[in-house]
């Protein structure tokens, strides 16, 4: 049995949430803007910084600006080894005997390979392409392609494609939003993202929470989800999608299950789910049906049967040691597309030592599948989908160029909605409206504005991608792809470089 | 009308394309006649037809499936009911592993023993409630993380000296009921359940699917009801809530 502790904590605060009185005009915005209750009116604002986040609402609604957070410089003296997280750590576990809860991307200073990768661009003997005058491609197809093509003549002698097409997604830029599960973030935020993914003709991902009806008008640029706890899964939700995603693993999660607890599932919670209100929403990390690639081709096939072959069949795996051999098996056993998550990525809820130490980065597994493809001559049998922190329409020129087909966002696409990184989605607190249930604050996300916001985004990184391939003296995305040789790495050593199939700077072709 | 289907030899993909045609056009029910080992047969079949299946289905048996009624005249294999919405299926035999998972709705009538990890993830939701009885023994992992619905197990020709399912049993239950026709040991059973008599209402609910599953397997009712059921609820339904530090 645990101890009954003091009622006073002993974990210092993180943040200081300074007020300047002679500028603050006493209007309590900061008060009802600041969800995790940090800030009270006292005859004046009197801030709890144990409470604070550091997510930024109050500073950036305040009309004044009187409001700035900073970082509570002695919170912990200094020290290299013994940082401020594990000394915090070490009192949270002290205190409650619990797993560590996070939310969002590895924090840890991992070096990031993109940005040790260059672009090349064309000099004198070969042009470089303007793109604000040409026409540059970025639209591309995910699904399955044959081996070869075969045609013949229709009873007119014109020539047609006799080899039947496996079903194809047509995207109008490489860039497609991450599976977030309504629960972990919220409703407004669906819709923000079915609106824009429709507008863009590009993709979101329900994740494993179920397809809310509202948003069934958007089926054809809605990715759906069978997950472990197969939650919302029904025959009318295979039937409303783009394409069916298997999701093994995450990359901010490799090897570990999703948990929405109880408390997060309301009414509508419920209703997508289609599970009692304020049980547990547990989805282990094995599919209780899959112990072999033989047991996914399984579900893959039975999926593929339940839609009559008319969606692509995705799987989704995290970037983990061993992904090329994984990898060359989910392709063989019938999936259309195979969706890799690095150890970057982004999430609602894990914990702390899963996200920061298990897997691999992206960019390594990335380069490792799309080379095992090639090798084993499968590569055409599926689109490859790359994501795992992808920050900036340079990774995705990256990723591309590495054998991508796509690219995903998701910490991208919330940070463009308001989120502020502040990591404490797993709360269900979160003051930007984002990752909460809290109908007070999801209000606080307006989905026509927030779409407009994502669609603003891509319109953006669709820009600079045309920059980019202009720059390469290339038309389209698709020469691009997998064309490593346009890559040279800058700082990286000989056994990471030929992994990546890149040669370091300064060598030419 | 009932179309008939000689489906010696044919391939799985061929025979529920026609199933599926045949469907559409309006045919609502199905004999098919030397079935062994074809798959997927009724996966999200959306209409209420009816499918009597002679020989032995293959994996994955009405998967998805939301409405038809299915009866087998042989055993079936694994898979049988994964995530179904709704309908039932009545098999005259025994069946494999990982029967129900993540089923929320209809009914599985079995006659003889079901394999491992059986009824994993069963889940309800308001009147949605998916009912597995079965009338023989199971393995290991019997209702894991089951979230909802009704399993009866009557362990009718089970061996005396064994216990009438595996280990581990119930282990991550968070929801719905377990009613058992014999004894489990402490040991088989997960931490996230408990042992409890039926009350009245219980059996209630017992009678009544054990009746109609002695309808379909013409057993005497009131012979199956005269050995007395253990029933198993989940102690909690957040069992991983004190788990984490926030
Ligand atoms: S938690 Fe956010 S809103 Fe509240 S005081 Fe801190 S920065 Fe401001
Ligand atoms: S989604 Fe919300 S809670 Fe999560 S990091 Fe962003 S601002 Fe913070």
């Amino acid at each position: 049995m645990a101890v009954e502790l003091s009622p006073v904590s002993q974990i210092p605060a993180e943040f200081r949430v300074k007020v300047d009185h002679d500028r603050c005009r006493r209007c309590k915005r900061c008060v009802l803007n600041c969800s995790f209750s940090a800030i009270e009116f006292k005859d004046k604002v009197t801030p709890d910084h144990r409470k604070c986040v550091a997510c930024h609402r109050c500073a950036t609604f305040c009309p004044e600006s009187a409001i700035t957070i900073e970082e509570n410089p002695m919170a912990y003296k200094d020290n290299a080894n013994w940082t401020a997280r594990i000394r915090q750590n070490t009192l949270k576990q002290a205190e409650t005997g619990g797993i560590i809860l996070t939310g969002m991307g590895n924090p840890k200073p991992y070096p990031i390979i993109w940005d040790h990768l260059v672009i090349d661009a064309c000099q004198v003997t070969n042009p470089s392409i303007d793109p604000l005058r040409e026409p540059m491609e970025l639209r591309t197809y995910l699904g399955s392609k044959p081996n070869y093509l075969e045609f013949e003549n229709d009873e007119n002698g014109k020539i047609k494609l006799k080899t039947q097409l496996a079903p194809q997604i047509k995207l109008d830029i490489p860039v497609i939003f991450a599976a977030m599960s309504y629960g972990a973030v919220s409703h407004n935020v669906h819709k923000s993202l079915a609106i824009a993914a429709n507008k863009m003709g590009t993709l979101m991902n329900t994740g494993e929470g179920g397809l809310h009806e509202d948003l069934y008008p958007y089926s054809g640029r809605i990715i759906v989800q069978v997950a472990s706890g197969r939650f919302g899964v029904h025959n009318q939700y295979l039937a409303n999608s783009a394409a069916v995603e298997i999701k093994i693993g995450q990359g901010a999660k490799p090897g570990i299950g999703g948990h929405l607890p109880g408390e997060k599932v309301g009414q509508e919670i419920s209703k997508t789910r289609m599970i009692p209100v304020g049980t547990d929403a547990l989805s282990p990390a094995p599919h209780h049906d899959i112990y072999s690639i033989e047991d996914l081709s399984q579900l893959i096939y039975a999926i593929k049967e339940a839609t009559d072959y008319k969606k692509p069949v995705s799987v989704k795996i995290a970037a983990v040691h061993n992904v090329a051999a994984i990898a060359s098996g989910i392709v063989r056993a019938g999936a259309d597309i195979v969706t890799i998550d690095g150890f970057r990525g982004g999430t609602g809820a894990t914990p702390a030592i899963i996200r920061d130490n298990v897997g691999i980065p992206i960019e390594l597994a990335l380069a490792a599948v799309d080379q095992r493809l090639r090798d084993e001559g499968i590569r055409n049998q599926a689109s490859l989908i790359c994501a795992g922190s992808i920050r900036e329409a340079a990774d995705v020129a990256k990723a591309i160029a590495l054998g991508a087909d796509a690219c995903v966002i998701g910490t991208a696409a919330l940070v463009s909605l308001g989120c502020r990184v502040c990591q404490k989605c797993y709360t269900g607190n979160c003051a930007w409206g984002i990752a909460t249930q809290r109908p007070e604050l999801t209000r606080r996300l307006n989905p026509d504005v927030g779409s407009q916001r994502l669609c603003n985004l891509l319109t953006a990184w669709g820009h600079e991608l045309q920059e980019v391939l202009g720059s390469l003296g290339v038309n389209s995305i698709e020469s691009l792809r997998g064309s490593r040789e346009r890559l040279r790495g800058v700082g990286l050593d000989k056994e990471t470089l030929d992994i990546l199939g890149v040669k370091p700077a300064g060598v030419g072709m | 009308m009932v179309m008939t289907i000689d489906a010696a030899g044919m391939y799985y993909r061929d025979l529920n394309k026609q199933i599926r045609i045949a469907i559409e056009e309006g045919e609502t029910e199905f004999v098919l006649n030397n079935i062994n080992g074809q798959r997927y047969i009724g996966d999200a079949v959306e209409k209420k037809v009816k499918i009597t299946i002679n020989g032995t289905p293959g994996n994955d048996l009405a998967a998805f499936m939301n409405g038809p009624s299915i009866e087998v005249f042989a055993n079936g294999q694994d898979g049988i009911a994964n995530t179904m919405n709704s309908g039932e299926i009545v098999i005259h035999g025994m069946v494999g592993d990982v029967i129900g998972y993540g089923m929320r709705g209809g009914k599985l009538m079995i006659k003889g023993d079901v394999g491992y990890r059986v009824g994993i993830h069963m889940k309800e939701y308001k009147k949605q409630i998916p009912v597995i009885v079965a009338g023989g023994c199971a393995g290991d992992f019997y209702g894991e993380y089951m979230a909802g619905g009704i399993m009866v197990l009557l362990g009718i020709g089970c061996s005396d000296d064994k216990p009438i399912t595996g280990d581990y049993l119930g282990t991550g239950m968070h929801g719905g009921v377990i009613y058992l026709r014999g004894e489990v040991e402490d040991h088989q059973l997960g931490a996230e359940v408990a042992v409890l008599e039926p009350d009245e209402k219980d059996m209630k609910l017992i009678t009544k699917h054990v009746t109609e599953w002695c309808e379909h397997f013409g057993y005497d009712l009131n012979e199956v009801m005269s050995k007395p059921f253990i029933k198993l609820k989940a102690i909690s339904s957040r069992p991983y809530g004190n788990l984490y530090a926030y």
